[in-house]
């Protein structure tokens, strides 16, 4: 048990520092840093999705007046390590994918070096590509873990024993497609290095880790940490697309190598984003679920089927929140993986329960209705006692509670359980509920430093923020564990000067940093007490959580979601989203309900909108761009609301906190596609909800 | 092929040379260093570039800088009457928390008030019921209706819609939490 923080800022309503700055636009990103006559990068891609590169042709584009250089995998430099395939760039002649980089520009202004790169031709040698994901393949593998180290497989009782003899029994199929992360920034970068040959690089990145990244340059070229700086004081979106460096962030290394002294900006298009930057793989859910006539689960199965680049493997743990939510003695979950000529897949945000939870809480929903017990007295009936697959306590775990809460505000007793019955002007009505789930995760390493200097306290680490509102919560937190005025105290991220930081990543950020900040505050007041002097600092590390050996920890929450359906045209609208959550304690009420609700937003248009739609005969996605990715409107967002339960958790940090961040956007497009259900009649089983699959069985 | 134009932005004047195929966004960006107005697709599909020209919301990635000789932009740091000051929507923006990221936003501002100024002339937009009569600013559920549908064009991944809706309300007049 730790020591909770008396709270005196943490959970005060409070602005975003960098607000002011935000709104005007003054706020800097990685490619407006100020540098004097930078150069651009542009690049090219495979037009190929397997095969090798037998010639590039770059005469054209290096006589063209403003180019630098053309850079080809037979000119650019060896890197120290090609281990990752992924950002091995210019490295070879293989080409892994489509839209792979294949030859890169550099010139004065960016127009020349737009031209420029339609100037270099390219010849392949193409080979048979094969890009299609189907869980009937014959070469699916299991992976020797998913995301990030859990198990592929679990098996507990006898599933199929259970399936052959429980009074009632569902088996269906359910699939999410290919999603990409879509920050409003695309993927950004400002390199220099120095001109001395002292082979110092400095990478003003648009990052969810500084220090990650500088790991990551650091091992491919071969440099030691002084001699790499990143920078990034303010994030434009990530939703984990930023959270591991992809070949964006070498190919501007490597194309500044080539110009020392001179900086260079090398910025993805929107349209690259969609082949360089990851995504979310598509996933084929195969569930099972046997139950007893009041609902009680005798067994809960979930097979998976997805896919990962054959040059890399990226294993998303889809079916790993089914081995953690309802209490079944029967169960098993597995995964397997197609190794097709695409685009590498990567974390997007809530990977693993965000798809995960879709296929389950659907099936509950048809498991619910087949019984004809409400949905969510269902969930409640399957409440564990412990933490199914552990057997561990759960620290806190209030899912019932939001179900409760969700229910009451949302107005759902009385609600008539029978779908299709509802006209209303012209549109079909129903509602429909989920449970969302995202684990209390603290990354192993961070390290902060607090100093006092002319009556403020200045905190370092180098964190990240991106619209998360780290700028803002961690001085709160500061403060409550120094037990000063937040209005004392800075706290300084978003740079690999400062101390290390871990990724902005598994909703652990303000968990990790704000507990290295506590441990600093902690050392500083052992050594200088409550009168310290200008100048006096001290340091301090996250520990491991000893409280994790003893109980399972997880945020839960409840989507409610109304959802209307034309029944001429099937447009589908959802004009009430609420949310209920139990997330430990809240540290900044204002920033927190942001989060959630841009969680469920995006959710939003998982279950509506978003597809990206890969051609198998060419590797392609073709509708890479954000008029034909859709993500959601201002006009598609309605009466979306987030709210809290007060849960006092003694068990996950200092704080009192877990992770916000992602469990927004987990459960919403279940619960938004069972009120379609209810609506229409109609059960849709495969993301999107779009009009053409809830209209043609009215 | 380059030629010499004039930009005033947020007051400023600005003789340059450009490429002609400069676009109006990269010349504030590129040439001048300007971080306001935001690239966030270079195709108008996201309106991350929105700034006022001549008072009008525009997108700046979809306009050559060379059809812009002479013109007057104003970006959303240009919109304070300031240094210290806030324009009310800047305010609005912060109070509601209508923004995470933040990359959006400066569009997402001027856009916000290029609507104001739509809404007063009596523009009307998809949503307004008496298209001869423009939009009903006396009704707080169709002046919601009428934000929603023309802020639309400035996309938010952050989702920070319902904080936008409400800032600009606010601004509008209308009463918080008045809905259809």
């Amino acid at each position: 048990m730790t020591a909770t923080l008396e709270p005196r800022a943490i959970g005060r309503d409070l602005a975003r520092r960098d607000g002011a700055a935000k709104v005007r636009g003054t706020a800097v990103y990685a490619d407006e840093t100020p540098v004097a006559d930078p150069l651009f990068c542009r690049i090219v891609q495979a037009t190929v999705a397997r095969g090798r590169v037998t010639e590039v042709d770059t005469a054209d584009a290096a006589a063209l007046d403003g180019v630098v250089t053309v850079l080809t995998s037979t000119d650019a430099e060896r890197l120290a390590s090609t281990d990752d395939a992924e950002l091995a760039v210019l490295q070879g002649t293989e080409v892994g994918f489509r839209g792979q980089i294949v030859a890169a520009v550099l010139a004065e202004t960016d127009e020349v070096a737009r031209e420029a790169v339609d100037l270099v031709r390219v010849t392949y040698a193409a080979e048979e590509h094969d890009a299609r994901l189907a869980a009937d393949r014959d070469d699916l593998y299991t992976p020797e873990s998913v995301n990030p180290t859990y198990p592929p497989d679990t098996h507990e009782g006898d599933m199929a024993a259970a399936m052959a003899e429980a009074p009632m029994t569902l088996e269906a199929t359910y699939t999410t497609p290919m999603h990409h992360n879509n920050p409003m920034e695309p993927h950004a970068t400002t390199a220099l290095w120095d001109a001395s040959g002292a082979g110092h690089l400095t990478l003003w990145d648009s990052t969810q880790g500084v220090h990650p990244v500088r790991q990551t340059v650091t091992q491919i070229f071969a440099l030691e940490p002084e001699q790499v700086r990143v920078i990034c004081p303010f994030v434009g979106g990530g939703f984990g697309s930023k959270g591991t460096p992809h070949a964006n962030v070498i190919m501007a290394a490597l194309a500044a190598r080539a110009v020392p002294g001179r900086p260079v900006r090398f910025a993805l298009t929107r349209q690259q984003m969609f082949s360089l930057a990851g995504y979310r793989t598509p996933t084929i859910q195969r569930m099972q679920l046997a139950a007893e006539r009041d609902g009680r689960l005798r067994g809960i199965a979930i097979d998976v089927v997805e896919q990962t680049s054959r040059i890399k493997e990226f294993a998303e743990q889809t079916g790993v929140p089914t081995r953690n939510m309802y209490a079944a003695s029967n169960r098993r979950t597995t995964h397997r993986l197609a190794a097709l000529d695409v685009p590498v897949p990567s974390w997007m945000r809530a990977p693993g329960e965000c798809p995960g939870m879709f296929g389950p809480e659907v099936a509950m929903d048809e498991l619910a209705a087949a019984l004809g017990i409400d949905p969510v007295e269902l969930r409640i009936r399957n409440e564990p006692e412990v933490d199914p697959e552990t057997g561990k306590p759960f620290s806190s775990r209030n899912l019932v509670a939001c179900l409760r809460e969700g229910a009451e505000r949302f107005g759902w007793a009385g609600r008539d359980h029978r779908p299709g019955v509802r006209l209303e002007d012209g549109w079909w009505v129903g509602t429909g509920v989920a449970a969302s789930v995202y684990p209390t995760m603290r990354m192993p390493k961070s390290t902060a430093t607090v100093t006092y200097d002319a009556g403020r306290f200045v905190g370092r680490i180098g964190a990240a923020d991106l619209g998360t509102g780290a700028w803002t919560v961690l001085p709160q937190i500061t403060a409550d564990a120094l037990g000063v005025p937040v209005e004392d105290v800075d706290v300084l991220i978003g740079d690999t000067d400062h101390p290390e930081a871990s990724v902005a990543g598994g909703s652990s950020g303000t968990t990790t940093w704000g507990s290295a900040l506590v441990e600093a505050v902690r050392e500083f007041r052992d050594k200088y007490g409550d009168h310290p002097h200008d100048g006096d600092a001290a340091s301090g590390s996250v520990n491991p959580n000893a409280a994790e050996e003893d109980y399972a920890m997880s945020a839960f929450g409840a989507q409610f979601a109304e959802v209307r359906v034309h029944a001429d045209t099937g447009e589908v609208r959802v004009p009430r989203l609420h949310g209920v959550f139990a997330a430990g304690r809240i540290v900044n009420p204002r920033l927190a309900r942001s989060q959630f609700l841009g969680g469920m937003t995006m959710g939003l248009g998982m279950a509506l909108h978003e597809q990206s739609l890969l051609d198998p005969r060419t590797g392609h996605v073709v509708n890479h761009d954000l008029a034909e990715y859709h993500v959601p409107a201002n006009a598609d967002v309605d009466d979306l609301q987030a709210h809290w339960i007060d849960e006092d958790d003694p068990y996950v940090n200092a704080m009192g906190s877990k992770g916000i961040g992602e469990i927004g956007i987990v459960g919403t497009a279940a619960a938004v596609a069972n009120a379609a259900w209810h609506a229409t009649g109609v059960r849709v089983r495969d993301l999107p909800v779009t009009l053409d699959r809830v209209l043609p069985a009215r | 092929m380059e030629t010499e134009l004039t930009l005033q932005v947020d007051g400023a004047t600005h003789r340059l040379r450009v490429d002609t195929r400069t676009s109006l966004l990269d010349a504030l960006r590129q040439r001048l260093g300007a971080t306001s107005p935001k690239k966030g697709c270079d195709h108008g599909q996201c309106g991350a570039c929105t700034v006022l020209v001549g008072g009008r919301r525009i997108l700046a990635c979809l306009a050559l800088a060379v059809a812009h000789d002479g013109a007057e932009v104003t970006t959303a740091a240009g919109l304070a009457p300031g240094p210290d000051e806030d324009h009310p929507v800047h305010r609005a923006f912060v109070d509601h928390d209508a923004f995470q990221c933040g990359y959006c936003t400066p569009g997402q501002v001027c856009s916000a008030v290029g609507v104001l100024d739509e809404l007063e002339r009596g523009w009307p937009s998809a949503v307004t019921a008496d298209v001869a009569g423009g939009p009903d600013l006396a009704d707080a559920g169709a002046v919601d209706r009428e934000i929603a549908e023309r802020m639309s064009g400035n996309l938010c991944r952050c989702g920070a819609y319902k904080g936008i809706r409400a800032a600009v309300a606010e601004v509008v007049g209308v009463a918080e939490g008045a809905r259809r």
